[in-house]
């Protein structure tokens, strides 16, 4: 619970009050207050500097070191005041969290000193304010970088496999990281090498070379060596599909394998060969083929997995999509504006190489690109004029994005970032409110089941827990709630069950219920079924369903351990007698038995007892195991 | 005559900067930090010595009361949004919205939309130092959303409905659509005398200072301060 709201508790009692002429039941004694509510000033010194403040303002966070009774370790008797041995700058930080709520990080300061402050005085990082989180997160990501790196660095060789990994995984991390095994390294550098080799034989195969005996024209030297660049090609495909299908085996994830860019590059770069060995030699078709070709220049890009920097530029230039793209588009607008105004300009000339607006687009991109290739130049004033214009704002346009694009991506970059260190502070915060609003439930309920509510004489106090006088107030107030409406908090486990049981349909036969089990079956709502049975004396019992009461049940109270043992149905009710450490065991009917010709019966199947039942560990008397048993 | 030229001349000033403003290069407007200093808005309450005279508590409770209030509002007053976060911050298990609105609206007595210091310290002083009077009379209040002067019993249903709505889903027993209006019915029977389908104040403080249990129950949080 946010402590800072521990001021309004006093008011949200108070305003209990308008509860009382509804409830249905009478409102519980409040909790008896023993210390004093006078508001004193603590002193706390740090180092010698002394620190002074209201007991309100450490009191509301409850949790943390200062604000528990573990600070009461640190009271000095006989200056009277609070001493920690601790830095005393970094405490002015941790109090002003107490002051305003919020816990700001001092950018001057050790991140690795501010975090064990907070840990000495029990402040979860996570309540870092807003303004100073990103820069917190950041240090801290920046100073586990580093050690990272220092250890990484210390140790010489990759981490050893586990011994029982199968061959897949180690194939597969051979192919990951190739500094691990020799094998690897070499089978990556062989890779690398036919990548160079056949990319460099595609470029020499188009070179000329000279002629052949007898011929004047100048082949290619593809044409005139065939054979030797078709088994160098031969050989660098088969190394290639070799390696494919090795990835592919030894991928954990075929079909990610698969998606993945790398292997669609690897695909692209040796389908080509195939392609050309199936099809047959036709003139029609090999004109397709020749295009084909064009593909095996992909087998460049194959060098990315043996180069970071390419994969880093490719990431860049997926980040900054949207700005190339806006880049393209403006681009795109200016040349069909300026191509067109140019097409009229020179419509006149005669002879001129302004045909048509797509034949000025090429004068416009040249133009703007500040090229000047010079094979369309305009003639008339007009079109110079325009002309020059295109030019200027050639330049502008293709200025502008660039620096543009350039902050974009340390932005975007930053900001991925940072999105995504929100989104896990979102996650955590939320799990953090979720689990403490489970908390507070749960630890209503479990102040429940220990009897908080009752009158607290000398031989029971020892037995509660020490609880602070917020809770016990907190508490009261819920407690109030339930007898206004006279209906009561569980948590989620017994309401399903509940549910669950009276659907469960009505089975009657007696001797089954009795005889099968061996006493011991769970009773719905184990807690209510305890209490009930402790205040069977002076209250009567509802029973869940409606009015008449169907249930004939016989409880059986034992104490701790889990021995089992049946009750006969001849058991008379007992007073029950609950005191500390007192082993009982008392029976008690609960209600009346009915015909079982008109109403219809409900029996409890048997299970097994509901672990959360039993509670051996507690010193307080409430440890017991309710047993139903139904019967007719 | 004389208004149209001092407009004219006004309008034509206005020009001349703009376009001085635009050779210049700067076409940002001045006047948009004029408008940051108006939203926050303070609010101080009365002198402690005032306080003490209208309300029952002594200047220490007052001092302890307000660093709180203060603390959690530096601004010096409770919206609902705010009122309705802290409230529901007690109640866990439900949704305490509806309630903490019709509490809201009881304890903002100038109806303005906001809790000041003034209110908070008034209510608390009824709910705590208050005569059962007064402390009923508050609760009538409370009940009686329209302020007529009369808790019909839809008035009453939609209390009853937000305050087991801040129980929640998983209760024992399990809540059935008709138990708030069972427990209006039931409430309508104790109080209403006359039977004439409305509780006025008067009916209202009868029936309560009869019942031992809500009498007794009164008592009970005086010592929350």
């Amino acid at each position: 619970m946010a402590a800072g709201v521990a001021t309004w508790l006093p008011f949200a009692r108070a305003a209990a009050v308008g509860w009382l002429p509804l409830a249905k039941k009478t409102m519980p004694k409040p909790p008896v207050d023993k210390k004093s509510r006078n508001d004193e000033i603590l002193f706390v010194n740090v180092s010698g500097l002394r620190f002074q403040t209201w007991k309100n303002t450490l009191d509301r966070y409850p949790d943390t070191l200062l604000g528990s009774s573990e600070k009461e370790f640190f009271f000095n008797e006989d200056t009277q005041e609070y001493f920690f041995d601790r830095d005393p700058e970094m405490f002015r930080h941790i109090l002003n969290f107490y002051r305003t709520g919020k816990l700001h990080y001092p950018r001057q300061e050790c991140i690795q000193a501010f975090d064990e402050e907070l840990a000495f005085y029990g402040i979860v990082p996570d309540i870092i304010g807003d303004c100073c989180m990103e820069e917190y997160r950041d240090r801290k990501k920046e100073n586990q970088e580093r050690l990272a790196e220092d250890t990484e660095a210390e140790m010489a060789t990759d981490t050893p496999l586990p011994p029982d990994s199968t061959h897949r995984e180690r194939l597969w991390r051979a192919f990951e990281n190739p500094h691990t095994s020799t094998m690897a390294l070499v089978f990556y550098y062989v890779t690398g090498f036919f990548i160079a080799v056949s990319v460099i034989a595609n470029v020499v195969e188009t070179v000329p070379c000279r002629p052949l005996k007898g011929s004047k024209k100048d082949l290619p030297c593809g044409e005139k060596y065939s054979l030797a660049f078709f088994c160098m090609d031969t050989a660098c495909v088969l190394i290639f599909t070799f390696e494919y299908l090795m990835r592919l085996f030894a991928a954990p994830s075929r079909c990610k394998f698969m998606r993945s860019v790398m292997s669609v590059i690897d695909v692209v770069a040796i389908m080509p060969y195939y392609i050309g060995l199936v099809m047959p030699e036709n003139e029609d078709v090999s004109g397709a083929f020749v295009t084909l070709r064009v593909f095996r220049v992909f087998r460049i890009f194959k060098f990315s997995r043996h180069s970071q920097g390419l994969r880093i530029l490719g990431y860049t230039l997926k980040s900054c999509a949207s700005e190339l793209g806006f880049l393209l588009f403006s681009l795109t607008m200016a040349i069909i504006i300026f191509a067109t105004v140019m097409f009229y300009a020179e419509k006149g000339t005669k002879g001129t190489n302004f045909t048509s607006i797509p034949a000025s687009f090429w004068y416009t991109i040249v133009t703007m690109t500040t090229l000047g290739y010079g094979d369309m130049v305009p003639n008339t004033i007009a079109g110079k004029i325009f002309g020059s214009i295109c030019s200027l704002s050639g330049v502008l346009v293709i200025a502008l994005p660039v620096p543009v694009i350039v902050s974009n991506f340390s932005r975007i970059y930053h900001q991925n970032q940072r999105a995504d260190k929100m989104r896990a502070q979102q996650k955590v915060r939320l799990a953090r409110i979720r689990l403490a609003k489970k908390g507070t439930t749960n630890a209503f309920l479990q102040y429940k089941e220990e009897g908080g509510f009752h009158d607290r004489d000398s031989d029971n106090a020892l037995c509660l827990k020490n609880r602070s006088s917020f809770e016990h107030q907190h508490h009261h107030l819920l407690h109030c709630l339930e007898k206004t409406t006279n209906h009561e908090f569980t948590d989620e486990l017994t309401f399903s069950e509940m549910c669950m049981t009276e659907s469960m349909g009505y089975r009657t036969s007696r001797s089954t219920s009795i005889s099968s089990q061996q006493g011991m079956s769970t009773s719905c709502c184990p807690r209510r079924a305890k209490r009930r049975a402790i205040r069977l004396a002076n209250s009567t019992v509802s029973v869940s369903r409606g009015s008449v009461q169907e249930l004939d049940t016989l409880q059986v109270h034992k104490t701790s351990s889990g021995h089992q043992s049946r009750s006969s149905l001849n058991a008379r009710t007992e007073d029950l007698k609950l005191n500390c450490d007192d082993r009982d065991f008392t029976a008690a009917i609960i209600s009346i038995p009915t015909p079982p010709a008109n109403t219809p019966d409900e029996s409890l199947p048997p299970s097994p007892a509901i672990p959360g039942i039993l509670r051996n560990s507690r010193t307080s008397f409430y440890t017991h195991e309710t047993v139903k048993i139904s019967s007719l | 005559m004389s208004g149209c030229a001092r407009c004219c001349k006004h309008g034509l000033m206005k020009f001349a900067l703009s376009v001085g403003k635009l050779v210049r290069g700067t076409l940002i407007k001045d006047n948009l930090d004029d408008d940051l200093e108006l939203s926050v808005v303070c609010h101080r309450p009365e002198g402690l010595e005032q306080l003490e005279a209208q309300t029952n508590f002594s200047k220490k409770e007052l001092q302890v009361l307000y660093r709180g209030f203060k603390n959690e509002c530096p601004s010096g007053a409770v919206n609902e949004e705010t009122f309705k976060q802290i409230y529901s911050q007690f109640f866990p298990h439900g949704d305490a919205s509806t309630y903490a609105h019709y509490l809201f609206n009881s304890f903002d007595s100038s109806q303005n939309g906001s809790i000041k210091f003034e209110d908070f310290v008034t209510a608390l002083s009824i709910l705590l130092r208050g005569t059962t009077t007064e402390k009923l009379e508050w609760t009538f209040n409370l009940y009686d959303i329209n302020r007529d002067g009369y808790i019909n019993k839809e008035e009453m249903t939609n209390i009853v409905k937000a305050i087991y709505d801040m129980m929640g889903r998983f209760t024992y027993p399990a809540l059935k659509t008709d138990t708030p209006k069972q427990h209006v019915d039931a409430f309508f029977q104790k109080m209403d005398k006359n039977r004439d389908g409305v509780v006025t104040l008067d009916e209202f403080i009868l029936s309560c200072q009869e019942d031992e249990n809500i009498m007794r129950s009164l008592q009970l949080f005086e010592n929350v301060i």
